[in-house]
């Protein structure tokens, strides 16, 4: 009886001592990050201290009172929130097609939609630059450093995997209740808005959800596709190592505020994560 | 009622985007590949060059190296990230209060931006106030610096892979885990399998595909990070991976034709790579029937 006691107190330390321990590793380069930009320059430099001594907020204003961050973090809000949305749109336009149309080939297509998201980026980069400096151009205007280009090119990347995820929750409607609506007299808008979409709201929800973070990380493409007008927040964060000298303070200031969005969507969407990031191949 | 052409109404503005944003530009470096094309060249424009552009890699030694660099990052990376990941999923199978909190603690860094991922990292081994070249130097006598010595800088980069990275290994894993049906677990068990043996016997044939999948999915990751290397180190000794070298050729050199054929060839050893591991993982398989 006292063994199987013992056992479990000895259970119960080593659980808990191995993820109190794994919390430390996650967590302590984040506090030190958050732990620099709290600190001044002259403070920075003496012994390593992992305590925050005082708050020191200069950092912070410093980066968010400066007009290129502000547009930075403009565009990068404008970015995701309008490549989320038309990933939504376009996707649930795919999958419905996907879904409910015989389509010459659609096992194909929907196959060759998710090769798209498994070649290396590095490997693109070239011909988009070419393309987006060259060959779009309207008069003066190109593609080149514009929202509008980085909006559609993150399509490529987050349109696979939206239609991926979709597709289960849509071939999930019963096929009854688009006949039923249609027997009711409701066109394919009438069915879309008002069978499809609050029936695959919170599979929409998940992929609004991870196609904004992933545009919102993205920085291969946003720092080789835009010079001045529609540099991203990921691209200041390179920015900011200089050779003469790095302000540490604010460089930790500006990678506080990029990880805000994550933190608040680790908290709440934690669960479809995997989902989304396997690619659907495995469902928790 | 459901006329074909309204489906491929509603497919076309995606296909559309696709071809143009991912199809077109694969064949465009396809074409490229095979060509010479470089800015600053006397001759402006592009010259087929058949194979010279593949022949000229082969003697390249900043390819080559950059090529054993990467295989060595993601090795270790994905190695220590499938071992750590498998022991935290079984940790996070066992029942105890606090469980969910911990699993979102620990998912926390795959959402992070690699890029912020590298500045975090940086900020820790920075000579003169990062805390690890400090500790280091007073604890073990260590002399840590990044920028000076390659190897530091190579294990600084698996070190930051695997804090970035194992949290997606522990959350597949443990979806995994959970979907292994108990029976034969408990039948090996009565049968007098110790847990080595059900580990072996059992569980990791379940696991199978969900490691696979796993490892194809690290190993296109690993071989094209750039963003939180090039953050950590600049592209420093130690860290010039195949992905920063493609970038170096193209941009600062504008050595197109050449980049583009590193490029196909870096996509060609992914797919073989990921090819001989399914190989070598299904081939094991076979000899256990027998």
């Amino acid at each position: 009886m006292s063994g199987g006691a013992r056992r479990r107190v000895l259970r119960f330390f080593t659980t808990y001592g191995f993820w109190v321990f794994m919390t430390l590793l996650t967590l302590v380069p984040i506090w030190w990050m958050f732990v620099v930009s709290m600190r001044s320059r002259v403070e920075l430099f003496s012994r390593p201290n992992l305590a925050i001594s005082r708050i020191f907020l200069e950092n912070y204003s410093n980066v968010l009172t400066d007009s290129t961050f502000q547009r930075y973090m403009t565009n990068s809000v404008v970015i995701s929130t309008s490549n989320a949305l038309l990933v939504m749109v376009l996707a649930l336009l795919a999958t419905f097609a996907l879904s409910r149309y015989r389509l010459a080939g659609r096992d194909n297509i929907f196959f060759w939609l998710i090769t798209n998201r498994m070649a290396p980026p590095a490997a693109f980069l070239l011909p988009l630059f070419i393309m987006f400096t060259r060959s779009f151009r309207l008069g003066d205007w190109t593609m080149y450093d514009t929202q509008i280009g980085l909006i559609l090119l993150y399509c490529v990347f987050n349109l696979p995997f939206a239609i991926w995820l979709l597709k289960g929750v849509v071939d999930g409607i019963p096929i009854e209740l688009d006949d039923a609506a249609m027997i009711d007299g409701a066109g394919l808008a009438g069915v879309l808005r008002h069978v499809i979409v609050p029936l695959a709201a919170p599979g929409l929800a998940v992929t609004g959800i991870l196609s904004w973070i992933f545009a919102w990380n993205e920085y291969l493409f946003a720092a080789n596709l835009t010079s001045v007008n529609a540099r991203t927040i990921t691209t200041a964060l390179a920015e900011f190592v200089t050779v003469t000298g790095t302000n540490w303070g604010e460089l930790a200031a500006m990678s506080v505020i990029t990880l805000i969005p994550s933190a608040i969507i680790v908290i709440f969407a934690q669960r479809y994560i995997v989902m989304g990031l396997t690619f659907g191949a495995v469902k928790e | 009622m459901r006329n074909p052409r309204t489906g491929w109404l509603l497919l076309s503005p995606t296909l559309v985007i696709l071809l143009i944003f991912g199809f077109i530009p694969f064949l465009y470096v396809l074409f490229v590949g095979f060509n010479e094309w470089n800015i600053f060249a006397a001759e402006d424009g592009l010259r087929f060059s058949g194979l010279d552009n593949f022949r000229r890699l082969v003697f390249d030694n900043d390819f080559t190296n950059s090529v054993q660099l990467t295989l060595k990052f993601a090795t270790f990376a994905i190695l220590s990230q499938i071992i750590f990941g498998f022991v935290l999923a079984q940790m996070l199978t066992r029942k105890f209060r606090g469980r969910s909190l911990f699993r979102v603690i620990h998912t926390f860094p795959l959402m992070v931006a690699p890029i912020a991922v590298g500045a975090i990292w940086r900020l820790l081994v920075i000579p003169g106030f990062g805390p690890v070249p400090f500790f280091l130097d007073r604890w073990f006598d260590l002399t840590y610096q990044i920028g000076s010595y390659p190897d530091q800088a190579l294990w600084t980069s698996v070190i930051m892979d695997v804090w970035h990275w194992t949290p997606f290994v522990t959350l597949t894993m443990l979806a995994g885990l959970s979907a292994i049906p108990r029976e034969p677990v408990e039948q090996a068990k009565v049968d007098g399998a110790n847990r080595l043996q059900v580990f072996w016997y059992v569980t990791l044939p379940f696991l199978r595909p969900v490691l696979l999948t796993t490892v194809f999915i690290r190993i296109m990751d690993a071989i094209r990070t750039v963003d939180e290397v090039w953050m950590l180190a600049g592209g420093g000794p130690g860290t010039r991976f195949t992905g920063i070298y493609i970038w170096r050729v193209v941009f600062p050199r504008t050595d197109y034709g050449y980049g583009s054929s590193i490029s196909l060839i870096t996509l060609y050893l992914t797919i073989v790579l990921c090819w001989l591991l399914f190989i070598a993982i299904s081939g094991r398989r076979k000899g256990e029937v027998e």
